[in-house]
Order: structure tokens, then sequence, then C-alpha cells
């Protein structure tokens, strides 16, 4: 199993990263002007809450030392409070972070299920109409907003069909499902233009290799070859595209929930920078960019487990 | 750039002559003409008020209709041409100019400082892209000004990795070599013989990145965190149709389709440029 050594070391490895991660939020939130006690416990403070703030994260020491307290209390999960919700900010993300997960696996998969079949049919009738059909059709999907799709889909969707609800998350999973379909539809034509393309381009690249022509030696049909030897070939990439992309997928939902009033955590960020409300602006930041850094670990690993000839 | 080069094969499939220089140019000057000539060509003020004709859905006098305060979309979306071109100008600018300075310097320089830089590159591009920006929008507070900052703070890296790139690939040629030898300043070489050979990709580059600028100064406005109303930006004016989806579908439509017309043009442009400069980032 020495394969899968770097499985113990990999994560050491982004040390470096996670240490950076750390330093830029700590800058950016100790670059907000004013009294950094003030920020964290807003304007209406008792003298001894500020004292008391003041002591837990340092403020009358060096920076450096204040970066130390900082990375303590992260480790702590002691993100402050919210200044709007008066909430612990470790607790109002995990109250928010189920329908931002469901809105990325939802959208993964929708983009999945739209794309293999698109790629497929443009792969296998390359240069006929569908396939010219079907790039164009991906084309148009990269250059549209996001938010203004969203809005498109609900008009077709909820508004003149009548088949799905116009925002919001729904209170059971059957209606939390049918919820987050049209989000999820949204995020996915996007995602789904980056993928149709990328897969179409390796599935070509697959059927020309050299054991595509041995299996017709041999005589096995063309979908046997096609969906046991060039698909599994040809979705490598794809993964390693799709965690690339982890970073624009987060920020496509962050957009998406806003459009769709989904309570996640994309939402909780743009209401947390409307109301200056820092220390969640600062939580919701740090949890999306590790949420990106152990997505393309995963990734890695999944490369790994799939193709043997990969040795990180 | 997987999109802009299957942007222009269907171009030149779709057009006759099949020159996407040429049509990215027509569409981009299109628009840059609307820009200029809106003060004259727009039938209605973009900000003023009507509140005898709310609301109106397309019709002879109002092509694109009205929205709540009844105002002429279609007005608002030629004056908005001016504030999103502006976008994608400024929004590519800064990152641009910031980029290619550190990645030029950080390729011929080379060493520790070569090491940090591509370091801060990895924590920046750790953080996904909008995240980020929305974070330093947070700290500057919401306004256009601060997307321009946030842009620079952010987009500069992509613009670095491939000067960089270039550059390193560059700085042991022949040609360098004999400048070396002339005895120019590292300046003279870097800036005069280095970076006019490194730049055709980097402006292939900024040109799909148009694209990517103009997305995002559009969502950011949308969510009300760059530019303000009333002013007429396109993802603004999305925003405040939003309200009225149910009753009056044109005032978010038009805007949304302008932002598609825009990104199109600069797509050609820059797999015209990319074919005519024999670089593609």
């Amino acid at each position: 199993m020495h394969r899968y050594r770097f499985v113990l070391w990999r994560p050491f490895q982004l040390l470096p990263v996670l240490f950076g991660i750390s330093v830029l939020v700590f800058v950016m939130v100790r670059s907000i002007p004013g009294d950094p006690a003030r920020i964290l416990l807003g304007v209406r403070s008792t003298p001894q809450a500020i004292a008391r703030i003041r002591a837990q994260y340092g403020l009358d020491e060096p920076l450096w030392l204040q970066y130390f307290y900082f990375v303590r209390n992260l480790l702590q999960g002691e993100m402050g409070k919210s200044i709007i919700y008066r909430v612990d900010t470790l607790k109002l993300i995990d109250s928010r972070i189920q329908p931002t997960i469901f809105l990325v696996l939802g959208s993964v998969l929708l983009a999945v299920l739209i794309a293999v079949p698109l790629a497929t049919g443009a792969a296998r009738y390359r240069g006929r109409l569908a396939d010219h059909a079907i790039r164009l059709i991906s084309t148009i999907g990269l250059g549209l907003p996001a938010f203004w799709l969203g809005i498109m889909v609900i008009l077709l969707f909820s508004i003149s069909l009548h088949w799905f609800p116009v925002s919001g998350y729904g209170s059971d999973w059957a209606e939390r499902l049918h919820h987050l379909f049209l989000p999820c539809l949204t995020v996915a034509l996007a995602l789904s233009a980056v993928l149709t393309r990328n897969l179409r381009a390796s599935l070509l690249m697959e059927l020309q290799n050299d054991y595509v022509t041995a299996a017709r030696a041999r005589g096995l049909s063309e979908n046997h070859i096609f969906w046991r030897h060039v698909m599994p070939n040809s979705l490598i990439p794809t993964i390693n595209l799709l965690a690339v992309n982890i970073g624009w997928l987060i920020g496509g939902t962050v957009v998406i929930e806003s459009v769709f009033a989904i309570p996640g955590l994309g939402q909780l960020l743009v209401k947390a920078i409307i109301s200056r409300d820092y220390m969640v602006v600062q939580g919701v930041v740090l949890v999306f960019a590790l949420a990106t850094v152990a997505v393309n670990l995963l990734a890695d690993l999944l490369t790994v487990a799939l193709d043997p000839r990969v040795k990180l | 750039m997987t999109a802009t080069q299957s942007v222009a094969a269907i171009g030149r499939r779709v057009l006759p002559g099949g020159n996407t220089l040429t049509v990215g140019i027509v569409i981009l000057a299109a628009w840059v003409l609307v820009a200029l000539l809106c003060p004259w060509i727009a039938p209605f003020d973009p900000i003023s008020q009507d509140a005898d004709a709310t609301l109106l859905p397309p019709n002879p006098a109002h092509p694109f209709g009205t929205d709540n305060f009844g105002r002429d979309i279609l007005s608002r979306v030629m004056w908005g041409t001016r504030i999103d071109l502006q976008i994608c100008f400024i929004g590519v600018a800064f990152p641009f100019v910031l980029g290619t300075i550190v990645g030029a310097v950080s390729g011929y320089v080379g060493g520790a400082l070569d090491t940090l830089l591509m370091r801060l590159i990895d924590i920046v591009l750790a953080f996904p892209f909008l995240v980020l920006m929305l974070a330093i929008i947070a700290i500057l507070g919401p306004g256009i000004s601060s997307f321009y900052i946030a842009m620079a703070m952010v987009g500069w890296v992509s613009y670095a990795r491939l000067v960089r790139s270039q550059v390193l690939s560059l700085k042991h040629r022949d040609f360098i070599l004999a400048a070396r030898s002339l005895g120019y300043s590292h300046g003279r070489i870097l800036f005069f013989h280095l970076l006019p050979n490194a730049l055709a990709s980097s402006i292939v580059f900024a040109m799909s990145d148009c694209v990517l600028v103009l997305l995002s100064g559009a969502s950011v406005s949308y969510l009300g965190l760059g530019v303000q109303p009333p002013v007429a930006e396109w993802g603004v004016m999305v925003a405040e149709g939003q309200g009225f989806i149910t009753t009056a579908w044109w005032i978010t439509t038009f805007p949304g389709l302008a932002i598609v017309a825009l990104a199109m043009g600069f797509s050609f442009l820059a797999d015209g440029l990319g074919d005519k400069l024999g670089a593609r980032p």
C-alpha cells in the first residue's frame, strides 16, 4: 500500500498554505479601521467586555503575539461572536452549513448528469450536427451570469410552469429537495458547460489510444469499449477539473444562495458584509478556504485511488 | 482558454469568413459606440422617474419596457454600457499591471524572492476567488472602488504566473545573453527586452479575463456590494428587477442579455488576438 503513503505526509505539505490563510485572514481583520475590541463586540459594549476581549485576543500585546492568540482561539473553535445574531460565529456557521453543502453536492451531481451524456454524444458523433449543437450550448452556458440565469430559471420553472418554489429552503427533507433543485440546476448549468467541454476533449484523446484499437481487434463491441475502457479513463481528469473548480463553485453558491434566498453560508457572508458583522465574515471566509484546500486534497486521493499509474 | 477557443470554433463555422478577431472588434466597437453616444441615442434619461409610465411592458415608445419607477429600460441598458465597460477596463488594468510587474521581477530575479512570491500566489489561490474578493470588499466597505481594489489584490496572481513562466523561458535565450554582454542594466533588460516578448500571452489572457471581471463586477453589484443604485449598471438593474419578476420580466431580462452580449464580444476578441499573436495562455 505504499501508493497511499502520501496520505500521511500530504497534509503536512499543506501546512504552509494553512499558515498563509490564517495570516491573510488575521491581517484582513486587523486592517479594519477602528478599535479591534469594538469591532469584535459591536458599538454598544461594556468596558468590562472590552477588557475581557483585550485579554483574550491579547490586543495590548505585540502583533506577532496577537497572531498567536488569534490562532490559539481558532484552534479552540473560538471565532468571536456575531454582533447581529448575538451567538458564537462557529454555532452560526454550524446552523448554516447544511444548505450550502447540499447545494454544492447537488450541483456537482446534476452537472455530471448533464455533462456525461452531452460529452458522450459530442465525442461519439464528433464533427456531426449533435457535436456542434452540444458545443454551442456549452459555450453559451459559459457566458451567462449565474445570478441572471437563476432568475431566468425561476421565471420559467417557478412562475410560468409552477413546478418549483420561487425561493427559500423548506422544513423537511422532501421540501428541501424541492427547494434546492432549481438553485442546483442553475449552478450545474454553468458548471456542466466547463465539464462537457473538458470531458469531450479527454474522451476524444482516449479514443485515439492503442488500447482502443486493440480492444476493437479483439472484437469487443463499441459500447463495451466506450463505457468500460474509455469512460473510466476520461473521468480522472474531470475529477481534477471539479476540484480545481471548487473555488469557483463556492463563489457560485454565494451568489445563487442570495438569488434563491437559501439560508446557507453564502447568504450569511453577504448579509454579514452589508451589516459589518466582521467576525462572521472572518469565520465564513476561513471555512470556505479550508473547504477548498480539503477538496483539493480529496481529489488528489481519488486520482491515486482511480489511476494506478499516478504516484504522488 | 477552452471557453474562448470553442466560442471561436463556433464563430468560424457560423460566420462567413470566420474572422473571430473582426467579429470581436465589431461587437466591442458597437458597445463602445453605444457608451459614447448614449446621451444622444438613448431615448430617455436613465434615472429620471415617470410615475405615469411604471412597469410598462415593451412597446414602441419603450422597446425594453419600463421599471417600477417608470424609468426606460433601453436607456438604462445603454447608459449601463459606460459603467460596465469601465468595470472591464479598470478591473483588468490594475491586476494586469500589478501581476505583470510581480511576475516579471519574480521570474527574472529568481531565488528567495521568487519562492516567496510563488508561495503568496498559492495562498491567494487557496481562497475561492469571489469569496476573497468579498472579504476585501467587506473591509473596505461596499462600493465600486472597493471592487477595483479587491479585483487588483486577487486578480494579479494569474498575470504574475503567466508572465513569470514566459520570463523564465526567455531569460536564457541568446538575445538576452547578447543584451547582458553589451552591459545593459537589469532594469533595461527586464523592461525593454524581456517584457515586450513576454506580454503577448498575458494580453490575450487580459481580453478573456474581461469576461470574468465583467461577470464578477455585475455579480458583486447584484449582491449590493459594488455599484450602488440608482446608477444604471446591469447587475444592479437585474437585482432591482428581481422583486418584480412575477409581473415584469423585462426589467431583469434585458440587462442580463446585455452582459451576455458584451462577454461574447470579449471572448471573440481574445481568441482572434490569440490566433494573430500565436499566443495561447
